[in-house]
């Protein structure tokens, strides 16, 4: 049997334990992805977006259970260091009531797992899901067996003053999980949304994760993403926001675990004067492998995007970085910019880079650049003048390069949380964290 | 600024000025193409028999491809059964030796272009290989080239009298499978220019072709094929125009630059084929591989191209950075205008230690027009101190056109250094209405912006060739602005 008949298979058996096995749209919905996805096959480095990262290998590989360890304490760590917000624990494919602690919500705020909201807002859902035929053949994956995740609606002129924090811990299914979230701002209304998958206890799965945002007129949505899972782990994951007219949204992507992670981070102006900041901090090391794609359309007027990449780049790790800008006929008046660095740390290491710019406007400001190469020697000769040897000097030079991305993080217990989480990565981090 | 007639669209408007055919007798091939058809052009071109199987076992190899469809261009399919693959002007069969011995007819036709053969040419101390249609028909400066050891001459002639050497270096850069048109252009190629320098010799003058399309439809297939030897340097010019057509005509060029130690080659193009009217009807497809290798250490290739021809242009030079210490140099500007499309951009592969590489990129949009910039950068693991720099700048005059930049960074070696940048600005009305108050008129003020913008590469071009340049871009822009 093919591995594509075996997710056959594996669909017909859970089928019915599925959440909202009892709607007749998302049993549609689930039946056309899941076709696709057995037509389509896992990606491969023949397609054009894939060209650095196949997934045939997946094809063979047998997945695994993954063992979440000791979740209460993990998650108890996270509470300390940021004490405010709304928390949603995810343990393998399902929410973990005991874990979280959602919290009192303003009015015009719902907040809960997806699992719960096709029973209760199966409307919001079913109108803020997607389509079978939406992303490449992971997405489609992940719509035929996604369990839950979480809900987030907020309607007109709502402000969520505390962050929502989403926890995904490993474990359960050796199928892997295959989670999503959806967010769905009404004019006006705010939030900000975090998404922190952590490692485990042993083992390692695969996790598909699509997230999709839908801001409204002048709604604003931060949402920030940490992706720490443990070293075999394949993790893939979509964002895909939409901007009505005026509406600001920031992602920030930080991939520091994984053995193969790739993120498809997606969005689009539908109406004039949107601004969009992409940010994103990567690092590899060993034989692992990170690939962000990220496409801004610009499809209306006086739109502003703003993307910033870094990328560390160590042992034989390879780091993938494909950047699209689309400036529609007639989006007049649109500012791009994007920057993707990337620096080398050793011999084996791999950068790739393709940022690409599409115009079909002439009264834009657009501009993109790519670098890629190691520490200034300039600034090494510097600092081991000042006495530091050249271990450390490299170090507090590496952690520079990445704080920026870092600095763009606007609350701070976050900021700090991606900090920690990215300096348990560098070596060298306990000096470093003493310092910072 | 809301005139009646805006001055930007006059200039634009303006149409193709060198079309125009000449009567010949040709002698052709029926149309398609076959195995007997490749045996034909072979056997009338009298090639040795190693000729005709490179060239069968290209065109086997053809027959397992398809055409690549990852540029950003846009055309219906190309029938490749509805082409003319070999096509000789008559007098060829006897020889020229002479000018005298070459028909009066083709003189005139050269003599329009500009062409500076007969005194002209020692006057303007060019030698010219040029290619009519399909077949060298004069060379001159041979001997002044030949005291020298410089062999420059038609392919099939360096096929009868060079076989070593056409054999020791042809396929080596851009071998016959390389890609769909390549293979095309290794199964029924007709004839191109072959240069070789020898070892510690500075080429005394430009060598120079003029290639021109000419009998109707007949594409035009040339190979051209550059080897400079240890220390050796040569710069080489080609420049095109083609007489105005209605059907597409399809071009599938190859070029492969070889330099070895010490060698320097700086290849200079300005290629001004008939792009189409201005509703995009006609028009030469031109599908163009172009590589250097730099073969030998210190080595150093360079490309420059004004693309302001074709309807739609696909080419990409490149180079490979094979020679420890060898540089790669592109210098491009690329110019659509009306519905004309180019997809075009270069590769630097960096192979030796301390490779440098430079990029420098100028798209000029307008009209219709779509202009992409494709380029590949990589560094592979043994390239140590390996630098690229790439600068890629667009420039968009009215609102339908369109400008792409696609540029792909692959690294694999620490201490490499790679950076890219790339800017979007348009001519805006501002900018045009501070000219004309002082005086400038529209048309004036475009042609300076835009010579502005392109200076980094017009600088990179030979004298003659910089001069064709600017005053082709002028011409091209015509109507442009509003």
């Amino acid at each position: 049997m093919s591995a594509l008949d075996l997710w056959r298979e594996r669909h017909r058996a859970l089928a019915p334990q599925l959440p909202g096995a009892g709607l007749p749209w998302l049993a549609r919905l689930r039946a056309r992805a899941l076709e696709r996805f057995a037509d389509e096959g896992w990606p491969t480095s023949r397609q054009e977006d894939w060209r650095h990262t196949s997934l045939a290998f997946l094809e063979q590989s047998e997945l695994v259970a993954a063992n979440a360890g000791d979740a209460a304490a993990a998650v108890e760590r996270l509470r300390a260091a940021s004490p405010d917000g709304h928390w949603l624990v995810f343990v393998g494919d399902r929410f973990a009531p005991a874990l979280s602690a959602i919290g009192a919500l303003p009015a015009g705020v719902t907040l809960m797992p997806l699992a719960d909201a096709l029973a209760t807002e199966a409307d919001t859902v079913e109108a803020a899901f997607g389509r079978a035929e939406d992303g490449d053949s992971p997405q489609a994956l992940n719509a035929a067996f996604f369990t839950d995740g979480a809900l987030l609606r907020l309607t007109r002129g709502v402000a969520l003053e505390a962050p929502v924090h989403l926890v995904f811990l490993p474990g359960g299914e050796a199928h892997g999980r295959h989670l999503r979230n959806l967010i769905v701002a009404d004019a006006g209304a705010a939030a900000t949304v975090v998404e922190h998958y952590l490692p485990g206890a042993d083992g390692s799965t695969l996790t598909t994760a699509i997230t999709r945002i839908e801001a409204g007129p002048d709604a604003r949505i931060d949402h920030l993403k940490l992706q720490e899972e443990a070293e075999g782990a394949i993790h893939l994951a979509g964002i895909e926001a939409r901007q009505a007219r005026g509406a600001r949204f920031a992602s920030h992507s930080l991939s520091f675990g994984a053995k193969l992670a790739r993120n498809d981070i997606r969005t689009r102006f539908d109406g004039e004067g949107c601004e969009a900041l992409l940010n994103g901090l990567y690092h590899v090391d060993g034989r692992r492998h990170v690939d962000h794609h990220t496409l801004i359309e610009h499809a209306s007027p006086r739109g502003t995007s703003h993307e910033f990449y870094r990328g560390l780049l160590d042992g034989a790790g390879r780091g993938v970085f494909r950047g699209r800008i689309i400036v529609a006929q007639d989006a007049q008046r649109s500012d791009a910019m994007q920057r993707c660095d990337n620096l080398l740390l050793s011999r084996q290491a791999e950068a790739d880079a393709r940022p690409e710019l599409e115009i079909y406007a002439d009264d834009v400001k657009c501009a993109h650049g790519a670098t890629v190469g190691q520490l200034d020697e300039d600034s090494l000769f510097y600092l081991r003048a000042r006495g530091l040897d050249e271990p450390h000097a490299r170090q507090l030079l590496t952690y520079a390069f990445a704080a920026e991305a870092l600095a763009r993080i606007g609350l701070e217990p976050l900021r700090a949380r991606a900090r920690s989480a990215l300096l348990a990565r560098l070596p060298g981090g306990e000096l470093l964290e003493a310092l910072a | 600024m809301s005139t009646a007639t805006r001055p930007i669209d006059a200039f634009l408007e303006q149409e193709y000025t060198a079309g125009f055919v000449t009567e010949m007798e040709s002698d052709t091939v029926p149309k398609g193409l076959s195995e007997d058809i490749i045996r034909m052009i072979s056997a009338r071109k009298n090639e040795p028999e190693f000729m005709l199987e490179w060239r069968l076992a290209a065109y086997r190899r053809w027959l397992t491809m398809r055409p690549p469809t990852w540029a950003h261009l846009r055309f219906d399919p190309i029938d490749f059964q509805d082409i003319v693959y070999y096509s000789a002007p008559k007098s060829k069969k006897d020889g020229p030796q002479s000018l005298d011995e070459v028909d009066p007819e083709l003189l005139r036709t050269f003599d329009k272009l500009g062409v500076p053969l007969h005194e002209r040419a020692r006057l303007a101390g060019v030698a010219v290989d040029a290619v009519f249609d399909s077949v060298s028909v004069a060379t001159t400066f041979k001997k002044e080239l030949g005291e020298h050891g410089i062999i420059f001459c038609a392919f099939s002639e360096a096929v009868h009298n060079h076989p070593e050497l056409v054999r020791k270096y042809l396929g080596t850069v851009v071998p016959p499978g390389d890609n769909y048109y390549a293979a095309l252009n290794s199964a029924v190629f007709s004839d191109g220019s072959f240069v070789f320098v020898p070892k510690g010799v500075k080429c005394p003058m430009e060598l120079s072709t003029y290639f021109r399309i000419n009998a109707r439809d007949t594409g035009q297939f040339e190979r051209t094929l550059i080897i400079a030897e240890e220390g050796a340097s040569v710069s080489y010019l080609e420049g095109c125009t083609a007489p105005m057509r209605d059907e597409n005509q399809l071009h599938a060029a190859v070029v492969e630059l070889i330099a070895l130690d010490d060698a320097k080659i700086k290849y200079s193009t300005v290629q001004n084929w008939y792009p189409g009217d201005k509703d995009g009807i006609g028009g030469i497809y031109n599908f163009v591989t172009k590589r250097g290798d730099c073969r030998g250490a210190r080595s150093h290739i360079s490309w420059t191209q004004v693309e302001t021809g074709s309807a739609i242009t696909w080419k990409y030079p490149s180079v490979i950075l094979r020679g420890d210490d060898s540089v790669g140099d592109f210098h491009s500007v690329a110019l659509s205008n009306h519905r004309q499309q180019a997809d075009t951009g270069t590769k630097m592969i960096h192979m030796g230690r301390n490779t440098k590489s430079t990029i420098l990129s100028k798209g000029i949009s307008a009209g219709r027009g779509s202009n992409t910039f494709r380029g590949l950068v990589k560094v592979t693991p043994r390239a140590e101190g390996a630098r690229n720099y790439t600068q890629c700048d667009s420039l968009l005059i009215g609102d339908r056109c369109a400008a792409h930049t696609f540029p792909t960074i692959e690294v694999r070696h620490p201490s490499a250094r790679v950076e890219h940048e790339a800017t979007t600005s348009r001519i805006g009305e501002d900018q045009l209405f501070y000219a004309m108050q002082r005086g400038i008129s529209a048309e004036d003020a475009v042609s300076m912006i835009v010579n502005g913008f392109c200076r980094e590469v017009f600088k990179e071009l030979p004298m003659e060739f910089a001069v064709e340049a600017q005053k082709l871009l002028g011409v091209s822009l015509e109507g442009s602005v509003g």
